[in-house]
């Protein structure tokens, strides 16, 4: 059994989705974002994911985490998605314990995945620099000092930055901005000397940061694994985050589906209900067969990661670009469908589109993503 | 474990052993498959060699009963056959309406007597069936039939008209829906019946299609007979047996999306070359390409999913409903990216040059997977009113 959950994780989504809708909900969101708070998520809610073991539910028990997985994480993350909860799950979890287990030595491995399934400890990744996601285009600049480096640079679009301690800031140690090599990771913390931070809400109302960095000195234990050898680990951890986030895209396009769905059952025009226009009825209809398709195309990356596959970098770029696409179809669609009360900011359905683009956007789009997967496919 | 190794090596010799060397090549076209019947067209004689040779053992229909012709093979076993058979290329012995549509609906309604007289010949590919459905004025509409059946005794007398019959020239007898009454709604007064095709009552003219073959007929009724022995089910109940039937029709339809040929991104490359990284230089018809073959490893892994579900007792998901509308849509998108990439030599109709026109016929044909066995539009409004719960007007 490959693309179907058994009992275990039936059990998990339940579980999972039981919760969400109690502790993390849309209206949690909106009240998030109307009280202009600093922080991203309620602290208090994710200390009882991290007591559920979410935090380490990827992680391997020999580091502390469950070992459920990636099916596992994904399980949670598409439940986030139905819910619109607000957590560190990708920033942290997906993202930073990834890029840890992939670039970390041994003893750094024992030490902050440990911490990280604990929850103790909150890392977020620093890659992004320009307005669109180009992992390798990297001219932030780390050189080396007697003991250490030194950083001088830029990112944004940093998740959660405000409440992580940590940034794993993507650097080149050297060759030019588009190689490959030559990419060190280093861990960073973020209150060092010469660091600036800036919290910047994106459309989605959640907490993103730029981040300036400005002759930072770290020591050369700051290096996560080896210098100039970042790339592999970098490029394994952004397929696995991109699975991720569709994982969250694809609960959330059948969130925003279904209450669509609902709406067609209950408004009345023309004496009938909306549901029996067939203008309608066949969009309807066939976004409910692309979500079928995003389904198996999730649990089967999901699977691919747990198995270790070859084939992981062209399913990551299969999933993110089929993901994408789909959700930008069922929320603009979503609101279409609902006409002008699905334009209200009181009427919960426009949070769905503007969490979906930001998704989308993150670690490469439908274009990106596209022209990956077929380069990939030899073409 | 042990024993299906056991069988899968018996499988290995003996394919090796009895598969001919001919059918170890792909089919050439939609009208290259074996279909078998009292008299069939034989364009190749290794066909019908291999065809009795895998009905001896029960294998063109391996998950059959015994009893009925079949292999009586587990779901494993099957299996097992299949990725032997993928091994060295062997074709599927025998392809047919009888296997795909009429065989499971006879499992679920007929009585012994009658799954005993007519599923072992459609195992054995002696005798080939027809599906008599389609009225000139009855096509999405299908419950709207007006083919009559009336009561004679032992048998009924039929009198009326099909239309867009596959096969009827070619085939020996007819699975057939008739209104054996009127009185009540047009889902009522159904009935499934089953008679020969070769009387004097039966007279069929062959329409020829788009593609320049002509597979379907117009199928006349002119005091035909059936037995009624031959009536599956009640009488004025075929309406449910009917639509049991098309989903099996739709399962069959749905496959063609997940036919695999030479990559497509291959071909466009030796057609349009590459840029520097690797790319086909038309980035416009690179990106359709990528589209196309995405939504069909989507597809396949969505009916591998629900394969799966299938196995663990989840019932068909709901996945299910959507095969027949994406699939025939895919093949469509596939045979439109075929003619783009082919050029030239995509258009040719015939000659050797042009392998008699198999990609251009391919294509037309196509174009029929979205209207033969209830249309996409049909498929939509099925998904949008059984499974989205969406009201009618
Ligand atoms: C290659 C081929 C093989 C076939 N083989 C057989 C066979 O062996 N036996 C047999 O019985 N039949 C066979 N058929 C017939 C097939 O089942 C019918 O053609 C089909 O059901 C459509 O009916 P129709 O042709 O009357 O089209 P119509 O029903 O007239 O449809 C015309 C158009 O109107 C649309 N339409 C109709 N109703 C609706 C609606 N409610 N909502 C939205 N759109 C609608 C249709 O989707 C289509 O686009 C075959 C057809 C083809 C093309």
């Amino acid at each position: 059994m490959t693309l179907v959950l058994n009992e275990e994780q039936v059990m998990l989504r339940d579980a999972a989705s039981g919760f969400l809708s109690e502790k993390a909900t849309l209206s949690h969101l909106r009240a998030m974002r109307d009280s202009d708070g600093d922080l991203p998520y309620s602290t208090d809610v994710w200390l009882e994911m991290v007591e559920m073991g979410w935090a380490g539910i990827a992680i391997d028990e020999v580091h502390g985490g469950l070992g459920y997985g990636f099916k596992g994480l994904g399980i949670l993350l598409e439940q986030t998605g139905r819910h619109l909860s607000a957590s560190p799950l990708h920033s942290a979890i997906s993202i930073s314990a990834t890029l840890i287990d992939k670039l970390g030595s041994e003893a750094q491995k024992a030490e902050m995945l440990n911490k990280i399934s604990g929850g103790s400890f909150l890392a977020t990744l620093g890659l992004q620099e320009s307005e669109v996601h180009k992992p390798a285009s990297i001219c932030t600049k780390a050189e080396k000092t007697p003991g250490g480096f030194c950083l001088t640079g830029s990112k944004v679009m940093v998740m959660d930055l405000h409440a992580c301690t940590q940034i794993i800031v993507i650097a080149r140690t050297s060759g030019n901005s588009e190689d490959c090599s030559g990419l060190t990771a280093f861990m960073v913390s973020n209150e060092a000397d010469g660091i600036s931070t800036e919290r910047t809400p994106m459309v989605d109302s959640r907490n993103y940061g730029r981040i300036k960095l400005l002759n930072v000195e770290v020591q050369d234990s700051a290096v996560l694994g080896e210098v100039d050898t970042a790339w592999d680990g970098l490029s394994a951890t952004l397929d696995i985050a991109n699975i991720g986030l569709a994982a969250e895209l694809l609960g959330l396009s059948e969130e925003a589906f279904q209450r669509t769905v609902k709406y067609l059952q209950e408004r009345k025009q023309f004496g009938n209900f909306i549901g029996s226009f067939q203008g309608l009825q066949h969009r309807a209809a066939e976004i409910f067969a692309e979500l079928e398709l995003c389904r198996s195309l999730v649990l089967k990356a999901l699977h691919a990661i747990d198995q270790g596959s070859d084939e992981l970098p062209l399913l990551a770029s299969a999933t993110k670009a089929k993901l994408c696409e789909v959700a930008q179809r069922a929320t603009n669609e979503a609101i279409q469908m609902h006409g002008g009360i699905g334009m209200t900011d009181d009427y919960e359905i426009g949070f769905f589109i503007k969490r979906a683009r930001v998704l989308q956007h993150i670690f490469g789009d439908y274009n990106y993503h596209l022209d990956r997967y077929a380069l990939l496919s030899g073409f | 474990m042990a024993e299906l190794e056991v069988f899968r090596h018996d499988v290995r010799s003996w394919l090796s052993e009895n598969c001919p060397k001919s059918m170890r090549e792909p089919v050439k076209g939609f009208e290259d498959f074996y279909s078998g019947g009292r008299d069939p067209e034989i364009v190749n004689p290794d066909q019908k060699v291999w065809c009795d040779r895998m009905a001896k053992r029960g294998w063109t229909v391996p998950h059959w009963p015994e009893k009925y012709g079949g292999g009586g093979l587990s779901s494993e076993e099957v299996n097992v056959l299949q990725q032997e058979m993928h091994a060295i290329g062997a074709r599927r012995p025998l392809d047919s309406f009888g296997i795909s549509m009429l065989g499971p609906a006879m499992l679920e309604f007929a009585t012994e007597e009658q799954k005993l007289e007519h599923l072992p010949p459609i195992c054995r590919g002696e005798i080939r069936w027809c599906q008599g459905y389609s009225e000139p004025n009855a096509g999405s509409d299908l419950a709207s039939l007006q083919t009559k059946a009336e009561d004679n005794g032992d048998h009924f007398l039929i009198n009326g008209q099909k239309i867009w019959t596959s096969y009827a020239d070619q085939c020996d007898w007819i699975f057939c829906l008739v209104r054996t009454d009127s009185s009540g709604t047009k889902h009522e007064g159904i009935s499934f019946v089953l008679f020969d095709m070769h009387q004097p009552g039966v007279t069929v003219r062959p329409i020829k299609l788009i593609s320049g073959s002509s597979p379907f007929c117009e199928t006349y009724f002119d005091n035909a007979r059936a037995e009624k022995r031959n009536l599956v089910g009640e009488t004025g109940k075929g309406w449910t047996i009917a639509k049991y039937l098309l989903t099996y029709e739709r399962a069959m339809i749905s496959g063609f999306g997940t036919v695999q040929g030479k990559s497509l991104g291959d071909s466009a490359i030796s057609a349009f070359g590459k840029d520097h990284s690797g790319r086909i230089s038309n980035g416009i018809l690179r990106q359709t390409i990528a589209q196309y073959q995405l939504d069909a490893m989507a597809f396949s892994a969505t009916m591998s999913r629900v394969g799966e579900e299938v196995t663990a007792g989840q019932g068909l998901g709901a996945a299910s409903s959507i095969f027949k509308y994406y699939g025939t849509e895919l093949n469509k998108r596939r045979n439109e990216l075929n003619l783009a990439v082919g050029g030239e030599s995509a258009l040719g109709w015939e000659g050797q040059a042009y392998n008699e026109g198999i990609v251009a016929r391919d294509w037309l044909r196509s174009k029929g997977n979205s209207i033969e066995g209830g249309t996409s539009e049909v498929q939509l409004n099925i998904v949008a009113k059984r499974v989205l719960g969406l009201p009618s007007e």
